[in-house]
C-alpha cells in the first residue's frame, strides 16, 4: 500500500512540474487525476504503470463470494472480445469487434445507449487480420474517446456525443497493416501501434497529436537510425551504444523492408523519465533460415523519449526469433526494492516463456527466469555482462528449428508459439508485491519451410501442431503468483484451457481473471484459493475490470470466445506424438461455450 | 490406367488459363450431377499424384497408414497457410468454417475458385471474408496438396495429428513446384 502511494505521488508531481508552457499539459494532468481516481477506469490498462491494480475494496476476500450478476449488455458482434470497457464519470464505453462498434451507455439510466458510432470499414480487412478480428479497446484523454480500427484508422470521438473530432489512417490493409490494439494517450499525444507480422509489415511506433491527429512522430523497429529514431552512440543495448544503423545491419540485405516486428501489444509510460515502454513481434517468416542474423529489432523491449520518440534503450530478447515468440507483451511499471535499494522497475513476461525484471531507467537486465517449468528451448539468459553473449538465451540445439533445419519437424518444444503468454495481461497488486500471470500451458511441433513474399498475402513459413505441455497437469493453462524480483514462481492454479483473460488485482485482497469456458473467478491475493465463480454467456478473452458508481463497487467483463485461443482450441487438441487412440482425447473448447459478445457487470447485493 | 491430366498448379501462373479451365470444369460436373460420381476414390496415379475417375485429385492411403505425397505436403501448407484461421486440421475454428467438411462437400472446381477468388459473407449477423489467395504462390502452388489433404481429412481416411508414414516425393512433384515457384 505504502508503496503505491509513493508511486502516485510522484506522478502527480511529475505531472504538476511539467505544467508550465504546454497547450496539453492540463488535458494530461486530467487525465493523470482521473487515472489515479479509483473510481473510474479510463484506459484499458487502467494506468500508465500497467499494473492492473485497483484500490477498492468494498468487494474483498471475505465478501466476494456473495458477488452477483448487477447486469448485462449484449454487444451484438459474434467475435472474439478482447480488451474491457472504460468507466468515466457516470458513462461506461464499450467496444467490439470488428466493425468496431462503439457505444456510451448511460449508467444512471440502467446502461440505456446515449450513443453508438459504427465506422463503415472495407470487410476486406477481415482476413488480412491474423487470428480472429479482435480489438482491445479505446482510450480516454481529452474529452475524447479514441477508438483504432481494424483498418488501422485512428478516430477521436467526442465522448459527450460521439461525434468525429478528427480520424487518420496510420497503414494500409492491402499490404496487411491492420490493428486490434488499444492506443496509449500521454501528454499531447497519442501512441499507435500496427499489426501484421504475419504478413511481411514492418513494425511501427506512431505518435499523433491529440489535439488533431497529426503526426508527431514513427519509430520503426526495423532500418536505417533515420526510420528507427536511434542515436548510435547514445541508445544503449544493455548499456552499450547500438551503433550505427543497427536495425539494418544484423539483416541480410533488404530482407528488413519486410522484417515484421509488429506493435501490437499495451504500451507502459513513465511520466519521471518521460520514457513510453513497449515490446516488438516476430521478424517475418516463421523460417528462420529464410532470415539469417539476429534480425533487431524484433523481439524487443523499447524505452523511447515520448515527445521525441527517440529510443533511449532497447533489449532483444530473442534475437533471430525460431518458435514466433513475439516479444509485444505488456511492461509492468514497479517501485520495489532489491537488494536494500529502491528501483525503478519494467517486469515482462515473454512470450518466449521467460519473465524478465529490468532497470527502466538504464535498461539494465536483473532477472530474466522461466515462469513456467515446461520452458525447455533455451537453457536460461546469460547474465555475465562480461560475456560475449551476455543477455542472450541459450538456445537447446534439440529444439532449435534453425538448427534442424528446413522441412524438418522439430518436436516436443515448450512453450507453442501462443507463448507461455500471449497479450492476455499479468496485474501487480503492491500489497502481496506479487505478478498474477494468465499463462498457455502449451508445446508445440514445428517445421518450418521455404515461402515466397506477395504483399498483403500471409507470409509465414512454417507447420505448427500443439498440444498440452506433457508430463503435466494435462491442462492447457496455469494462473501464476510470481516474484519479479527472486525470479520465482510463488503459486500456480492449474486451469483445463489456456488463461486469456487479462487479470486485475484489487486492494480488497483478491484477484479475478476470466477463463476460456466463460467462468469469471476470483482468488485470494494470497493463497490462490478459488472464492468465486459465475459462468457467462461465452468463453472469456476480455480483460477483467473495476469501477464505483453511486458509492457502489462494480467488477465487469466482456466474454465472447474467440482470438488466437479460439482458432487454437476451438475443436480441441491432439498430440500428434501420441498413438492413434489418443488422437481428440482433449478437450475440445466447442464442448464448453460458443460465440457471443456480451458484457456482465458483477456487485454485492445490496 | 494412363490418363493426361494437367495439374492445376501449373496453370495458375496464367490467370486467364485458371478462369478458363474454372468455367469448364464448372461446366463438366453440371452435366455430370445426375449420375453423383465417385469423388474420394483414387482410379489411377499419374508420378505420385492420385486421381479419380474424373480426374479429380485425392488422397491414396495405403493400409499401413502410409499417405502419398500430396497428402503430406498438404498437411504442411494447410498448417501453414490456412490453421490461423481455420484451425488445427482442418477442424475449423470460431472464426472460421471447418474445411475438412469443404472438401468433402464441395465440387472441386468451386473449392479451387473460392480458394483463389476469395469469398464475402458480410450481413448483420457473419464478417465471414475468405480472402483471395489468387497471386499467393505458398498456396496456389499447393491448393491440389491441401484440397487432397483436407478430403482425406473430411472422409476420416486420415485421422487428426502428423501423417505418420508417406510416399516419396516424385521428381515430377519436385519439378512442377519449383516451376511454380520460380514463375
Amino acid at each position: 500500500m505504502k508503496r503505491l502511494h509513493s508511486i502516485k505521488g510522484i506522478l502527480i508531481l511529475s505531472t504538476a512540474l511539467s505544467l508550465g508552457g504546454m497547450s496539453a499539459a492540463s488535458a494530461n494532468s486530467e487525465l493523470q487525476g482521473m487515472m489515479d481516481d479509483a473510481n473510474q477506469w479510463v484506459i484499458q490498462t487502467g494506468d500508465y504503470t500497467n499494473q492492473r491494480y485497483s484500490e477498492l475494496s468494498d468487494i474483498n476476500k471475505d465478501n466476494v463470494g456473495d458477488l452477483q450478476v448487477a447486469w448485462t449488455f449484449s454487444t451484438g458482434v459474434l467475435r472474439g472480445h478482447e480488451g474491457s470497457p472504460l468507466v468515466i464519470g457516470d458513462v461506461m464505453y464499450v467496444h467490439t469487434p470488428f466493425p468496431n462498434v462503439v457505444y456510451a451507455l448511460d449508467l444512471n439510466n440502467d446502461g440505456k445507449v446515449i450513443w453508438k458510432y459504427e465506422p463503415k470499414q472495407d470487410a476486406d480487412v477481415i482476413p488480412v487480420m491474423c487470428c480472429d478480428t479482435v480489438n482491445r479497446g479505446v482510450a480516454y484523454g481529452d474529452g475524447k474517446i479514441f477508438l483504432h480500427q481494424a483498418d488501422t484508422t485512428l478516430v477521436a470521438l467526442d465522448a459527450k456525443t460521439g461525434e468525429v473530432a478528427w480520424s487518420v489512417k496510420n497503414g494500409d490493409p492491402a499490404i496487411g497493416e491492420t490493428n486490434t490494439a488499444t492506443v496509449m494517450p500521454v501528454k499531447d499525444k497519442v501512441i499507435v501501434g500496427i499489426s501484421g507480422g504475419e504478413f511481411g509489415v514492418r513494425g511501427s511506433v506512431t505518435a499523433y497529436n491529440m489535439s488533431d491527429g497529426s503526426l508527431a512522430w514513427r519509430g520503426y523497429s526495423m532500418g536505417p537510425d533515420s526510420d528507427t529514431l536511434m542515436d548510435p552512440e547514445k541508445t544503449t543495448h544493455l548499456g552499450k551504444p547500438v551503433g550505427k544503423d543497427s536495425g539494418t545491419a544484423t539483416w541480410e540485405g533488404d530482407q528488413w523492408k519486410i522484417g515484421g516486428g509488429t506493435t501490437w501489444g499495451w504500451y507502459s509510460y513513465d511520466p519521471d523519465l518521460n520514457l513510453v515502454y513497449y515490446g516488438t513481434g516476430n521478424p517475418s517468416t516463421w523460417n528462420p533460415s529464410q532470415r539469417p542474423g539476429d534480425n533487431r529489432w524484433s523481439m524487443t523491449i523499447f524505452a523511447r523519449d515520448v515527445d521525441t520518440g527517440m529510443a533511449k534503450w532497447v533489449y532483444q530478447m530473442t534475437p533471430h526469433d525460431e518458435w514466433d515468440f513475439d516479444g509485444i507483451n505488456e511492461m509492468i511499471l514497479t517501485d520495489q526494492e532489491i537488494d536494500g535499494q529502491m528501483r525503478k522497475l519494467l517486469t515482462h513476461f515473454d512470450r518466449n516463456g521467460l519473465a524478465y525484471t529490468m532497470d527502466r531507467e538504464s535498461g539494465e537486465l536483473l532477472v530474466a527466469e522461466k515462469y513456467d517449468p515446461a520452458v525447455n528451448w533455451t537453457t536460461g539468459v546469460d547474465m555475465d555482462p562480461n560475456s560475449e553473449t551476455y543477455g542472450r538465451p541459450a538456445v537447446v540445439a534439440e529444439y532449435s528449428t534453425e538448427q534442424n533445419g528446413e522441412d524438418t519437424n522439430s518436436t516436443g518444444i515448450c512453450p507453442a508459439a501462443l507463448g507461455t503468454k500471449d497479450q492476455q495481461p499479468a496485474a501487480y497488486s503492491p500489497k502481496t508485491e506479487t505478478f498474477y500471470v494468465p499463462t498457455n500451458h502449451v508445446c508445440m511441433d514445428y517445421e518450418p519451410f521455404r515461402v515466397a513474399y506477395k504483399a498483403g498475402q500471409p507470409y509465414v513459413g512454417a507447420t505448427l501442431s500443439m498440444y498440452p505441455a506433457p508430463d503435466s497437469h494435462g491442462g492447457m493453462g496455469n494462473f501464476v503468483a510470481w516474484d519479479n524480483v527472486k525470479g520465482e514462481i510463488k503459486w500456480t492454479v492449474p486451469e483445463q484451457f489456456s488463461v486469456w483473460s487479462g487479470a486485475l488485482a484489487t486492494a480488497g485482497d483478491i484477484v479475478f481473471y476470466g477463463t476460456l469456458e466463460g467462468y469469471l473467478k476470483a482468488i485470494d491475493a494470497n493463497t490462490g484459493d478459488e472464492l468465486y465463480k459465475f459462468k457467462t454467456p461465452s468463453g472469456i478473452i476480455g480483460n477483467v475490470m473495476t469501477y464505483t458508481h453511486g458509492g457502489k463497487q462494480y467488477v465487469a467483463i466482456l466474454s465472447g470466445v474467440g482470438g488466437w485461443a479460439g482458432i487454437g482450441l476451438a475443436a480441441g487438441l491432439t498430440n500428434p506424438n501420441d498413438g492413434l487412440g489418443a488422437v481428440g482425447g482433449y478437450a475440445a473448447l466447442s464442448d464448453y461455450t460458443s460465440l457471443g459478445g456480451s458484457l456482465t457487470v458483477f456487485a454485492l447485493p445490496n | 490406367m494412363t490418363k493426361k491430366h494437367t495439374p492445376i498448379s501449373r496453370t495458375i501462373a496464367a490467370a486467364g488459363a485458371l478462369a478458363l479451365l474454372l468455367e469448364g470444369g464448372t461446366l463438366a460436373l453440371a452435366q455430370s450431377d445426375a449420375d453423383a460420381p465417385d469423388n474420394i476414390t483414387a482410379a489411377y496415379d499419374e508420378d505420385g499424384r492420385y486421381y479419380t475417375d474424373d480426374d479429380i485429385p485425392t488422397y491414396n492411403i495405403q493400409e499401413d497408414g502410409t499417405v502419398d505425397w500430396m497428402t503430406y505436403s498438404g498437411f504442411r501448407r494447410y498448417h501453414s497457410e490456412c490453421h490461423v484461421c481455420h484451425g488445427p486440421e482442418g477442424e475449423g475454428s470460431s472464426y472460421a468454417p471447418a474445411l475438412k467438411n469443404s472438401a468433402v462437400d464441395m465440387d472441386y472446381y468451386d473449392f479451387v475458385d473460392v480458394v483463389t477468388n476469395g469469398r464475402q459473407k458480410v450481413n448483420a449477423a457473419e464478417h465471414s471474408v475468405m480472402p483471395a489467395f489468387g497471386t499467393n504462390p505458398n498456396v496456389m502452388c499447393y491448393l491440389d496438396d491441401i484440397y487432397t489433404y483436407l478430403k482425406a481429412r473430411g472422409t476420416d481416411a486420415l485421422p487428426r495429428g502428423r501423417p505418420k508414414k508417406k510416399e516419396a516425393k516424385s521428381d515430377a512433384i519436385r519439378e512442377a513446384e519449383n516451376a511454380c515457384l520460380g514463375g
